[in-house]
């Protein structure tokens, strides 16, 4: 490890070797992210084709069954991960300016975001599971018990946003990672590469709800 | 940098098995592949014999009906999910990739540990569902038989979703390295079409997995949680699965062969001594394959209910993808024209793979071709064929790629005759094998039972015993390459004359692979002036 090593002036943060510069390396991460995020909505496009053979098939279930959604909580909830994505964005801007106390007050408040986001959720299947409304084979629901089809609508319901839920938790967990490192005085203005691709990354899991919640929640 | 006159090779600096089993180096992590899909091969090889063997005579020759279905599902999982999807790309696109376009490493050389890891437990998972009450849909996992099948279905798909995920990790890496890692003059167009055709794959892995991922993901969960999207008795669509599982494993199967496409334009110029014939067009036209080859899924359900329209789209697009395969099949062999061809193990395989290779790719037009398609789906006229495109196509591939590369990865040559000996073996065995079946089908012997009428006894009894020479080749193949690592000598740094730069440093490479980032000031394949 002795090759062209260059070390960035003002953080400890070593070029790794089979690179020439810093620049060719954070060229490469992003690269490597945009590359995993394609894959990601990739991931979703399944459920989404899902989505759209069903919905075509039985137009007028996916209208009576979205109906017991809660349209407020899903509200809410988009209006919460609008505001995280911007707190991200300002977190990521404070880090490239060389202001670390400002960025670790907004990534906070980023993960304050999520975690409201994640407790509605968590309010809302604990509704649903008490109706009934769950996945398939498991459906009881006494209201939609007409419609032998009204489980499938659910069981998308519940395979989308639980998918997306996690990616939220993963979400979490990395921007905690980054306000570790962030509190070492690992970033500065010449690296701060892992900041810039936890905030892509969130505002793919954000991207994602935007189009879950109308498809959803405001089927008319 | 010049300070490091005599440094080690990178097998033996750094020592021991910590440093091994922590290294972030492409090349030894190329060999962690190569040695745990080879014993996936091995262990697949097996349960391949023992499907044989039962075939052999018609009746109950060995194995219940159960166990017969349990083995050749087994036997197909393990080939294509545990061995012939991550051997060449992860294996040797690992090891070689980088050295090709001058660079040190991967972009991401922990990530590319970290996905051997993953490889390791997906593939962790899917033996233990072999252990535990193993799995007996195929490796297609159709459902609705999945869903009821009382075996380990859950843990065989979450292994293959653990390996996608995994594969998808080597293609990122390997598209970003071959993005920004060029050395000062590797132009695109410059780079050995072996790196093309990983690059293509890479991009099909990226592209294609996610979409494995997310129906094994629902299949398991219909198993868990009866969610009912592809169960017909809760209101799902089963033909939606096979939607969903060709959309991925069509362009699967050109993650299979594009490597092997990739090495034969390698070697070919190598040993017929001269430019590669139509290099724009062999490397164009494996980013072709790899756009069409998503367009194509449909082929493989002709007659699970699809509307006639798509039946005829699906057809003519997939005549399409034999326009960019038939390319590189005519500029391979125009480059053998008048070239000063040296019949070394590594050119028999890779003219055994264009001999082969050519009948997959035929036989693969008849069964785009609907109508024929109705009297062959589902027969061993398709088993047949698959077997001539992945075994006759990228295992040849896979073998001329070993032998030519042997002795730069481990500073060895191996035995010649014992090699070529070897080499008549698997060829003779192979069609044996294989050709039998494609009259078996043709006849029409349904796959995937365990049972025959006699009247398809004597075909059968010779493709067993064709699986017999197929043993013995590749037991002389694991014994003289083994025994070549104990050998005294070394082998030279290029011992074929190649041209590109992996033949240009020492065998083995050292740990950085370049003493000094080389600049590279032509075509990969400029012969004509080189003596041997
Ligand atoms: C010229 C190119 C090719 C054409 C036109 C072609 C066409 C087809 C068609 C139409 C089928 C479906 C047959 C049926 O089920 O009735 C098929 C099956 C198959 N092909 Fe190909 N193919 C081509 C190349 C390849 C290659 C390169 C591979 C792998 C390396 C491959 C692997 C397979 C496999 C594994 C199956 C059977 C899957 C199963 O049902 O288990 N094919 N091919
Ligand atoms: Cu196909």
């Amino acid at each position: 490890m002795t090759h062209g090593e260059t070390v960035i002036a003002e953080t400890k943060h070593k070029v790794p070797h089979h690179f020439d510069s810093a620049e060719q390396a954070f060229e490469s991460s992003k690269l490597g992210l945009w590359l995993f995020l394609v894959t990601e909505i990739l991931l979703f496009g399944g459920l989404f084709v899902a989505y759209v053979i069903f919905r075509g098939l039985y137009p007028d279930l996916f209208h009576t069954a979205s109906q017991h959604l809660n349209k407020i909580l899903g509200s809410i909830n988009t209006v919460v991960l609008i505001c995280s994505s911007l707190s991200m964005a300002l977190a990521v801007d404070r880090v490239r300016q060389n202001d670390p106390n400002k960025a670790h007050q907004y990534m906070l408040v980023t993960l304050f975001f999520a975690a409201c986001f994640m407790i509605i959720k968590y309010v809302e299947y604990t509704h649903k599971f008490h109706e009934g409304l769950l996945p398939g084979g498991n459906f009881t629901n006494a209201a939609l018990a007409g419609d032998p089809k009204a489980p499938l609508f659910f069981s998308l319901y519940f395979m989308m946003t639980g998918l997306h839920g996690i990616h939220v938790l993963v979400g979490m967990g990395l921007i905690t990672w980054v306000l570790i490192r962030s509190n070492r005085g690992e970033f500065s203005s010449s690296y701060y590469t892992p900041v810039e691709l936890v905030g892509l990354y969130w505002h793919l899991v954000d991207l994602i709800w935007i189009y879950l919640f109308p498809l959803l929640y405001l089927i008319g | 940098m010049s300070g490091h006159a005599e440094v080690g090779n990178y097998l033996t600096h750094p020592k021991g098995l910590r440093s091994w089993l922590t290294t972030v180096d492409h090349k030894r992590i190329g060999l962690m592949y190569m040695a745990t899909s080879m014993t996936f091969f091995f262990v697949g090889g097996i349960f391949a014999l023992l499907i044989r063997l039962e075939l052999m005579t018609p009746g109950l020759t060995l194995m219940s009906a159960d166990t017969y279905n349990k083995f050749f599902t087994y036997h197909g999982a393990i080939m294509i999910f545990m061995f012939i999807i991550p051997i060449i790309p992860a294996a040797l696109g690992n090891f070689f990739l980088p050295i090709m376009i001058g660079a040190k490493d991967v972009a991401f050389p922990r990530l590319n540990l970290a996905s051997y890891y993953i490889f390791i437990a997906g593939a962790a998972l899917s033996v233990w569902a072999l252990m535990a009450h193993g799995a007996d849909t195929g490796w297609t996992f159709y459902t609705p038989y999945s869903i009821r099948s009382n075996t380990s279905v859950v843990l065989i798909t979450l292994g293959v979703f653990v390996m996608g995920f995994s594969s998808i990790l080597t293609g990122l890496n390997f598209i970003v390295t071959v993005h920004k890692l060029r050395c000062p003059g590797m132009t695109f167009h410059r780079m050995p079409l072996f790196v093309w055709a990983i690059y293509a794959t890479a991009i099909i892995q990226v592209l294609a997995t996610p979409v494995i991922g997310i129906t094994t993901l629902l299949l398991i969960m219909e198993r868990l949680l009866k969610i009912g999207i592809f169960d017909p008795a809760l209101g799902g669509d089963a033909v939606l699965f096979q939607h969903f599982f060709w959309f991925y494993s069509h362009p699967a199967v050109y993650i299979m062969i594009l490597p092997g496409m990739g090495i034969i334009s390698e070697v070919i110029p190598v040993f017929a001594r001269k430019h590669i014939f139509g290099y724009k067009a062999i490397a164009y036209s494996s980013l072709a394959i790899a756009g069409i080859s998503f367009l194509v899924w449909g082929h493989h359900m002709f007659v699970s209910g699809q509307s006639d329209l798509a039946n005829m789209l699906f057809s003519v697009l997939t005549m399409f993808v034999a326009i960019p395969t038939a390319i590189k099949v005519f500029n391979w062999t125009a480059t053998l024209y008048k070239g000063s061809i040296s019949l070394k193990t590594p050119m028999l395989y890779a003219l055994s793979f264009l001999f082969m290779f050519t009948i997959g790719g035929l036989t693969g037009l008849f069964l785009a071709a609907l109508s024929v398609d109705v009297h062959l789906h589902d027969t061993y006229f398709v088993v047949a064929h698959f077997h001539y495109v992945m075994m006759g196509g990228t295992v040849m591939g896979l073998l001329a790629g070993l032998h030519y590369w042997w002795p730069k990865m481990f500073g060895k040559m191996v035995h010649e005759w014992s090699a070529k000996i070897s080499w008549g073996l698997i060829f003779i065995g192979f069609n044996m094998t294989f050709f039998t079946q494609f009259f078996l089908g043709y006849l029409g012997m349904p796959r995937r039972y365990y049972d025959y009428p006699p009247e398809y006894a004597g075909l059968n009894m010779i493709s067993t015993i064709g699986s017999w020479f197929l043993l013995a080749g590749f037991a002389l193949m694991a014994f003289y390459f083994i025994r070549s690592l104990f050998l005294p000598g070394k082998a030279p740094a290029n011992p074929w004359g190649g041209k590109t730069l992996e033949w240009q440093i020492a065998s083995p490479p050292t740990e950085h692979n370049f003493p000094e980032i080389p600049t590279v000031t032509g075509k990969p394949y400029d012969y004509g002036v080189v003596k041997l």
